[in-house]
């Protein structure tokens, strides 16, 4: 992956920076740019998401590809956003513990590594809320 | 519109083909349809070929070009299109052609399906698959295929209490009938415990509830319906061709456990044919999972929402039950070159119209269908297939 292709992401996959529709009040994470109920009379702007969410679905991953083997097997969930839209993440938490209707806020954390010399991924995951 | 008939079938064995290429893959399916049809290319006036990634796989691109190159038909300058829906491919090749057909624009027309997949290392081809959902918002964060589907199968047993068990019934029928066909990938039975103690690949989903990596191709030829007896004794009439989107990311989804694409293009599909599920004899539906054949049995309206484990375990999918889901062996057994599959499951389809199918025949069939999937059902293509 070029620095370009994750340098123009970064203010959405750190800070959970999505889109609103001033039209229609509907929020969407990821960030889209056009409206799908509003269309062209849509108004999109930015919209800083709150981070807290709960698990719709999830899944242990346990064969990992090997830019996400570290640490291990990972709780890989659908989120759905307080503001409403749904979001796919990992949950950071003991496989065991991991079941839908948990409650979890974003939490700032390396996702992956390009190999040896690649860039290191960072972004957002969610952990339980205590 | 013209009626479309199917009028040859050709399909390499599927498996690891380490000792052919890509190029003897689609030759070799092309011309096993050709001979079928007992004509000679120079009859074909246009291919569209199904190919999810040959960039990725082979680094090759324009593959309409090459195909038509390699088959001896390019000096004839044919149309040649490569067609791109992920492992819905194929499926779409398919009704590119009988469009073509249809509209009157073309005459004879190949569809075909190719993917050589294991010329990269399994990781590699892991990655490129991925491309089929959302890169930047599933990737990125870790999403495989086998996760996304397992997600969908976590919410599905959640809501509707199928057993553990009853989900691998699904891969156990399918090993049932790939055992009896020639070209699958795994021709041979497993039992429930083959299943439940397969390595964990993405909980709850095991080793065998997954399609394999596959290399394979298939070829259809198809010819309008008033040509089709100059080619053949046995042509199979295609009934209806639809297709239906939904969002690229399993997250955007209305219902994570409901392909809305497979109901979208399955409803069209029984209204063009002005049939219902009652009429079909036998369904080829798009197991790249277990999960996935849950929901398409019920997507397609064979089973109410929330039964489909249960009918599978009852056997209603098998051969000799209600409805029987997955002939070939499925994605699962029969294997999944994902560009070819959709074109493979023409052909099984075909074959059991015919009477062909040997050790799974399924009686008297009159009528089949096929259900292709993209992704996690971001493209969805359904085909129902008679004979006259």
């Amino acid at each position: 992956m070029t620095v370009a292709r994750f340098w123009r992401k970064i203010p959405q996959r750190y800070n959970l920076i999505g889109t609103k529709c001033e039209t229609c009040g509907r929020h969407f994470f990821p960030p889209r740019t056009f409206c799908p109920d509003c269309r062209r009379t849509g108004k999109i702007v930015d919209h800083k998401f709150a981070g807290f969410g709960t698990v719709v679905t999830y899944s242990v991953i346990q064969t990992e590809p090997d830019q996400f083997a570290s640490p291990g097997p990972y709780v890989l969930a659908i989120i759905r956003l307080d503001e409403g839209p749904q979001m796919t993440s990992q949950v950071v938490c003991d496989p065991k513990d991991a079941k839908i209707g948990m409650r979890v806020r974003a939490v700032f954390r390396k996702i992956a590594t390009d190999g040896e010399s690649g860039i290191i991924h960072y972004g957002t995951k969610f952990v339980p809320v205590e | 519109m013209r009626d479309v008939a199917v009028i040859g079938i050709g399909c390499t064995k599927f498996g690891e083909h380490w000792e052919r290429s890509f190029r003897d893959l689609f030759v070799e399916a092309g011309a096993i349809a050709l001979e079928d049809a007992q004509m000679s290319g120079e009859k074909i006036d246009a291919m569209y070929v199904g190919n999810m990634s040959a960039g990725r796989f082979i680094e090759q691109e324009h593959i309409g070009a090459l195909i038509a190159d390699y088959a001896g038909v390019a000096t004839r300058h044919i149309t040649a299109t490569r067609v791109e829906a992920a492992c819905a491919s194929g499926g779409l090749a398919f009704r590119q052609a009988v469009i073509a057909v249809a509209s009157g624009m073309e005459d004879i027309v190949v569809a075909a399906g190719v993917e050589k997949m294991t010329d990269v290392e399994p990781g590699a081809s892991t990655d490129a698959l991925t491309g089929a959902a959302d890169r930047e918002w599933e990737g990125f964060v870790g999403a495989t295929f086998p996760g996304l589907y397992a997600m969908i199968a976590t919410d599905y047993m959640h809501k509707y209490k199928m057993t553990r068990e009853q989900l691998a019934q699904v891969a156990v029928k399918n090993h049932y009938n790939g055992a009896r066909n020639p070209i699958a990938q795994f021709p041979s039975e497993i039992t429930l415990d083959t299943v439940m103690k397969s390595t964990m690949v993405a909980a709850p989903l095991r080793l065998f509830d997954c399609s394999p990596i596959t290399d394979g191709a298939a070829a259809v030829i198809v010819a309008p319906l008033d040509r089709a007896k100059e080619f053949t004794d046995t042509p199979i009439k295609v009934l209806a061709t639809a297709q239906a989107s939904d969002s690229i990311a399993l997250h955007d989804r209305r219902d994570i456990s409901t392909l809305d694409a497979s109901v979208a293009a399955g409803q069209r599909a029984f209204k063009m044919a002005k049939l219902t599920n009652k009429d079909i004899d036998m369904v080829e539906v798009h197991d790249c999972f277990s999960i996935a054949e849950i929901c398409a049995i019920e997507d397609l309206g064979f089973c109410k929402k929330g039964t489909a484990g249960k009918f599978t375990a009852d056997g209603e999918t098998a051969l000799g039950g209600k409805i029987p889901v997955n002939t070939s062996g499925g994605l699962k057994a029969c294997g999944h070159p994902v560009g070819a599959t959709g074109i493979k499951q023409v052909c099984e389809i075909v074959t059991q119209l015919r009477g062909d199918a040997g050790k799974r025949q399924v009686d008297g069939a009159k009528i089949g269908m096929t259900h292709n999937v993209g992704g996690t059902g971001a493209t969805v293509a359904v085909h129902i297939l008679g004979r006259l």
